[in-house]
């Protein structure tokens, strides 16, 4: 099936293409098209995924416990989510059904220190430039090292942010990248006394941070409410895991998911069944699938997830200044849902202030020096994890033979999660901005901006010296090219 | 707190083919055990990694390159605003401009780029990227104990 704007009702060859090809700042290599007749009318605007991953397949005949390390590779932004994800599922492989209090606290140090520098750097280095310059400034100045420049000390407080979540990281995986904590039914290692006073001494100023980085977002949507709150805004369903009781949780709990209206759609899921709940589409013209709630079909059932979906989806937030910033934003919202792109900077704002605050309560546990690691149980043959990694809701779904070498390996990232939303926001953002207007570098930023605010992670980390060009192609209404334009 | 004078951070990503060429690099300085040098890897250059930078004499970044000459090539760096970011990685020059934006001078930086010509998921390193690898290394241990210039 076709979404608006997806596929131009008219001839092709009366339109001329637009291509934002990479789309910049965000990880790895996608491109935006447009298709614009002779009054820039916006007659097809798609977000396609351009590079093949093929990580299913690298990983089948590997030796299960080989997996946790091995998915670190698929990206170089949020290694320990695929790390956990995958220990995850492997647990249920293992037959560890119950880890450790000291297993599932480090692995929870872990993700949350993830959760903290994977926000940060997005908020920072990515999103910052075009928030504090605006949209259509200056293109030299829009990015991280523009920031350092004109707004130093927020720069820094953000690079020391996601300095302290990859030291988290660092004492609770063994290592910043590669790490190998977490093990199939447990970890490997627990947390030393000097560990825990080193991250313990700048907890509190990492906490301090969040909630200013909170307030910043929240001034910006204060100072300019049309902007902010109706850039790129369509409705859609939301869906996230949460704890048992409802509140927030990052590290592990049950599938929820609400409708455009904030009605529950679906609750206390085992997500060991969520091959029964969604259904992975495929489009011709993107690498990346399009899910959606199968019991709604594609036009209806297609959802988001992320940092958005999950503040509105849970009932609270465990940690205390949290759970005041999340009323907040359920107040500013008017207590109805929030389907504001640009409400997603917010949301991961209060969520990396969560990481923070959960990131404090942990080191103040002893179960995280404690020397039990490890537990196993009946082996099973297939199993799925699932966590909300920084981006959204990741599952990785294994089967395992009786020689232990993984026979089939699915994974839906959270980008892939968000496909249809991307899509649908860049159409609005097409639509609102670009429609009839002559088509300028500003303008085509407003939509990258769209795509930013979902934090996609697009491929993974190659990116050897000369092998990532920037191209952009420009084509008159016949299809002539009047401008290419390459940077690598 | 002290840190080593020399810093060689070299980056890629290891399941790619000849991107492992930096982490390669770097593991195999590593091992060499010499003085006065310490030695980092990331799949990439990333913002915070100015903060690496702090209290060197000089830095060697190391890279596989789709662009080097071969067998490797060596040029100096200098701070530079990078406006054609277009991931999360960062190219060195940008991370000593910075490092030059928050903390002041940088210290005198070197990159060092290693030809390489596969980066498919899965590939293992081509033989053409080992014979490479080696040169570097050969050039890397001079350069590495020589006495600041």
């Amino acid at each position: 099936m076709s979404f608006e704007l997806e596929t131009a009702a008219v001839a092709g060859e009366n339109l001329r293409r637009v291509a934002i090809d990479p789309v910049s700042r965000v990880e790895g290599h996608g491109k935006v098209t447009i298709l614009l007749d002779e009054h820039n009318k916006v007659h097809q605007v798609r977000l396609h995924i351009v590079e093949f991953r093929g990580f299913e397949r690298f990983i089948q005949g590997r030796p299960y416990w080989e997996v946790p390390v091995m998915v670190q590779r698929l990206c170089g932004i949020c290694p320990v989510s695929h790390h956990l994800a995958a220990s995850k599922a492997l647990d249920v492989i293992v037959g560890a059904d119950r880890l450790t209090p000291t297993a599932e606290k480090m692995r929870r140090l872990m993700h949350y220190g993830q959760i903290l520098q994977s926000h940060a750097l997005h908020f920072f280095h990515l999103s910052s430039p075009d928030l504090l310059f605006g949209f259509d400034s200056e293109v030299s100045r829009r990015n991280i090292v523009g920031v350092a420049e004109k707004y130093p000390d927020i720069a820094r407080r953000g690079i020391l942010l996601r300095k302290y979540g990859q030291e988290v990281i660092r004492h609770t995986a063994g290592k910043r990248v590669h790490g190998t904590g977490s093990v199939p039914g447990g970890v490997n290692k627990s947390l030393t006394a000097a560990e825990r006073a080193e991250l313990l001494k700048d907890v509190y100023q990492m906490i301090a941070w969040s909630r200013d980085a909170v307030k910043i977002i929240k001034e910006l949507h204060e100072q300019n409410p049309a902007l902010y709150d109706r850039f790129g805004t369509f409705p859609s369903n939301f869906m996230g895991m949460v704890a048992p009781d409802g509140s927030l949780d990052l590290y592990h709990g049950v599938l929820r998911a609400k409708d455009a209206a904030g009605n529950i759609l679906f609750d206390h899921v085992d997500y060991q069944t969520y091959d029964t709940l969604i259904t992975e589409e495929v489009k011709p013209w993107s690498y990346m699938k399009f899910p959606y709630f199968t019991s709604m079909g594609p036009e209806q059932g297609w959802y988001r997830v992320g940092p958005l979906a999950r503040v509105q989806n849970c009932d609270s937030i465990p940690t205390p200044f949290a759970e005041h910033e999340r009323r907040e934003f359920v107040a500013y919202a008017g207590g109805k849902p929030m389907h504001a792109t640009l409400g997603y900077h917010w949301a991961r704002m209060i969520e990396m202030l969560f990481a923070a605050e959960t990131i404090k309560e942990l080191l103040h546990d002893d179960a995280l020096a404690g020397s039990d690691l490890v537990v196993a149980g009946e082996r099973r043959h297939e199993g799925v994890g699932v966590i909300e990694a920084p981006r959204g809701t990741l599952f990785h779904h294994y089967q395992v033979g009786d020689d232990d070498l993984v026979t089939m390996a699915n994974l839906i990232v959270s980008t892939t999660n968000n496909n249809q939303a991307m899509n649908s926001a860049v159409r609005e953002v097409a639509k609102q901005y670009l429609d009839g207007k002559e088509i300028t570098e500003g303008l085509l930023n407003h939509i990258e901006v769209a795509i930013r605010a979902y934090d996609p992670c697009l491929s993974c980390a190659t990116h050897a010296l000369g092998k990532m060009p920037l191209e952009v192609t420009l084509l008159d209404a016949g299809g002539r090219m009047l401008d290419r334009k390459y940077k690598s | 707190m002290s840190r080593a004078p020399i810093l060689v951070f070299g980056w890629g990503n290891p399941a790619r083919g000849d991107d492992a060429l930096g982490p390669l690099f770097v593991d195999a300085v590593e091992a060499m055990g010499l003085p006065g040098v310490e030695c980092l890897t990331d799949f990439q250059l990333q913002v915070e990694h100015a903060l690496d930078l702090e209290g060197r004499s000089r830095v060697l970044f190391v890279d596989a390159s789709f662009g080097a000459p071969e067998p490797f090539g060596v040029a100096p760096l200098r701070a530079r605003r990078d406006d054609s970011i277009t991931t999360h990685a960062m190219t060195p020059q940008a991370v000593l401009q910075v490092y030059r934006d928050l903390q002041g001078e940088p210290p005198p930086a070197w990159l060092l780029g290693m030809r390489g010509e596969r980066w498919a998921l899965g590939d293992p390193l081509s033989a053409s990227a080992r014979r490479h690898l080696d040169a570097a290394l050969h050039w890397a241990r001079d350069w590495l104990t020589r006495p600041p210039a």
